[in-house]
């Protein structure tokens, strides 16, 4: 009997010896966060490979064009044959104009439908316009800027008839279309997470329902609101297929809205469309555009992690 | 003894209801305009576009002629490219998911990979196609094919994937993960057998809503030279291709009247295709997500 029990511990303990010292799965079991390391790191890689493709190729533009030249410059003039212009101001001055537009249009309905889905709406009812903003957000940028181009500035033009076929007013509107979801969706998502006794004091001291949603439940959520504004900011700004539609080809530097105009965005694809050979100047200054567009989105980005991050309420 | 005097509560607070009412009213009717501009961009499109909607459109190829003209080569090349970014994004992105859920350690280089992931996704995407026109085009030297266009579409959707597939592993409970540890299973059994069994209903929703997204995006695959009058069905993954948002796009441009109306047709088509793909995911979504 004495044996037998013996026997038992050393066999359960040989078991464990066994599956402990099969190599096999140790080797897998340490080898697989590695790879996993590997796979996860080439997000980074990815990062790495936007900046330096943008800053070498950029390089390469400024061995050709002058830095305060292509800065300051108010002319942009690429294709021009006798003496091309390489001066960003234009397409900063057309992406600028389509984003003001857009956020005139995206904030205020945008935020009015997230103060309308958090404080006023039924479950219901919520449930019926919450997936319709995430279908109005899926729809393709190609769709917005058929629709813009054929729809929204032949309507435009019943009421503004000095409307250019080509301007910033009906690209502007739909950007700010396309944005409202994502205003809507995210400051919704910042006051949802205002807690509910914060507004039950309110109501219990006679507020309305107005004056809570404006004078308490606003305010605690504005970090998450100004994030949001901020994304969408970034979004309109790298907006390219409305505008390539809609907007134009026409750099120009001033603030007339009716008029042809072109984005940082719409000149890259101008040239990307055309037969612009590898190695020109007009090649390397699509490269330069968008080391210009990049900075100026993760500039965007970087603020919207500081504002959400810095002025948050804590509940 | 009456605690409140109704009477001077309607007064003092009457106008105020009133102003609360009115602001109710335009807070819902701003919630209505981006309905409208949805029912009105589809009505629109569908009227343009059905005419031209027809068996031969989905069997020719692209033409100079708006009656000729098909989306049959962008149609099949969509799906080529799919082929592509569906593995490779997803493998890249669950893959990235899990190492940053379960096996990175709280520290810079967690903190460093994540905030490089959110600043990935605000990355605008004709910048990706910048990025797939020098790496993978000229620098691979794999031109623009199928293969190109499709790596730099899986980079684009990379950030949507990894974030919806975290969320997902995170949403397993706890308790499932010590049990498996409990009956003595190692930590890459526990996620292989037990963790991504449970997460894979929410890891396809996300997955296939950010391939949705993919399907649809068309300012890369204008950067990295996708031509948009092709003849032939790709035969591998070096084939030169076309997809359906190029297409769209190029009849989009033209002059032509007809052509707006086949460029609707071509929406049409594409809209169809994205709508399965999300009711696809919204199945999946309600079928088997559990809830714990």
């Amino acid at each position: 009997m004495a044996s037998n029990d013996h026997q038992a511990n050393v066999s359960v303990q040989d078991m464990i010896a066994k599956q402990k010292g099969k190599k096999g799965k140790k080797r897998i079991e340490k080898s697989i966060p590695v790879i996993l390391f590997i796979i996860a790191s080439i997000s980074v890689l990815t990062t790495f490979g936007i900046v330096f493709t943008l800053i070498f190729e950029t390089f390469e533009f400024f061995q050709r064009v002058p830095f305060f030249d292509f800065l300051l410059g108010t002319e942009w003039l690429p294709f021009s044959n006798n003496e091309p212009l390489f001066g960003i101001l234009p397409l900063i001055a057309g992406t600028f104009k389509v984003t003001l537009i857009a956020v005139v249009v995206a904030v205020p309905f945008g935020l009015a439908s997230a103060v309308y889905l958090s404080e006023y709406a039924s479950d219901n009812m919520r449930r019926v316009i919450k997936p319709v903003l995430e279908v109005l957000a899926g729809v393709p940028t190609i769709v917005y800027g058929f629709f813009a181009l054929t729809f929204v500035t032949p309507l435009l033009q019943q009421f503004i008839p000095e409307l250019k076929i080509f301007n910033a007013l009906s690209p502007g509107i739909v950007v700010g279309i396309m944005i409202l979801p994502m205003i809507a969706s995210l400051s919704e998502d910042a006051m949802s997470s205002v807690p509910n006794s914060i507004r039950d004091g309110a109501l219990a001291l006679g507020a309305t329902k107005l004056e809570v949603a404006v004078k308490v439940v606003l305010p605690a959520a504005l970090s998450g609101i100004m994030a949001s504004i901020v994304l969408a900011v970034s979004r309109a700004i790298g907006e390219t297929m409305i505008v390539s539609l809609a907007g134009g080809s026409t750099p120009r530097f001033d603030l007339d809205m009716t008029d042809s105009i072109q984005t940082m965005t719409a000149y890259i694809v101008q040239v990307s469309t055309g037969d612009a050979g590898y190695g020109t100047t007009i090649y390397y200054s699509i490269y330069s555009v968008g080391f210009t567009l990049f900075l100026f989105t993760l500039l965007m980005n970087l603020l919207a992690h500081v504002i959400s991050k810095r002025f948050r309420e804590e509940y | 003894m009456k605690y409140v005097d109704h009477a001077s509560v309607v007064k003092r607070m009457g106008s105020r209801m009133i102003v609360n009412k009115i602001f109710k009213a335009l807070f819902f009717l701003a919630t209505l305009f981006a309905l409208l501009a949805l029912g009105l961009l589809f009505y629109r499109i569908f009227i343009q576009g059905i005419g031209y909607l027809s068996l031969d459109f989905f069997s020719n190829f692209g033409s100079r002629f708006p009656e000729k003209a098909g989306i049959k080569a962008a149609l099949i090349g969509s799906l080529w490219m799919m082929a592509v970014v569906a593995p490779v994004s997803l493998i890249l992105g669950v893959g990235s998911a899990i190492y940053l859920e379960e096996y990175a350690k709280k520290g810079k280089i967690n903190d460093f990979i994540r905030m490089n992931i959110s600043n990935l996704a605000g990355v605008p995407s004709v910048v990706f196609g910048l990025l797939g026109l020098t790496i993978f085009v000229r620098a691979l030297a794999l031109g623009n094919s199928i293969l190109a266009a499709g790596f730099t579409m899986s980079l684009l959707i990379l950030p949507v994937i990894i974030v919806s597939s975290q969320e997902a592993i995170r949403a397993v409970p706890k308790d499932l993960r010590e049990a498996s540890y409990g009956m003595g299973a190692t930590k890459w059994q526990t996620i292989a057998r037990v963790v991504l069994p449970s997460a894979i209903p929410g890891i396809l929703t996300g997955g296939i809503l950010a391939l949705s997204r993919a399907i649809g995006e068309t300012a890369p695959l204008v950067v990295i030279g996708i031509p948009v009058i092709i003849q032939f069905l790709p035969e591998n993954l070096l084939s030169q291709f076309t997809a359906m948002p190029m297409q769209i796009f190029d009849w989009a441009k033209r002059p032509q009247e007809a052509f707006q109306s086949v460029a609707a047709a071509g929406i049409i088509v594409l809209m169809m295709f994205l709508l399965l793909m999300n009711s696809i995911a919204v199945f999946i979504r309600n079928k088997f997500q559990r809830r714990y």
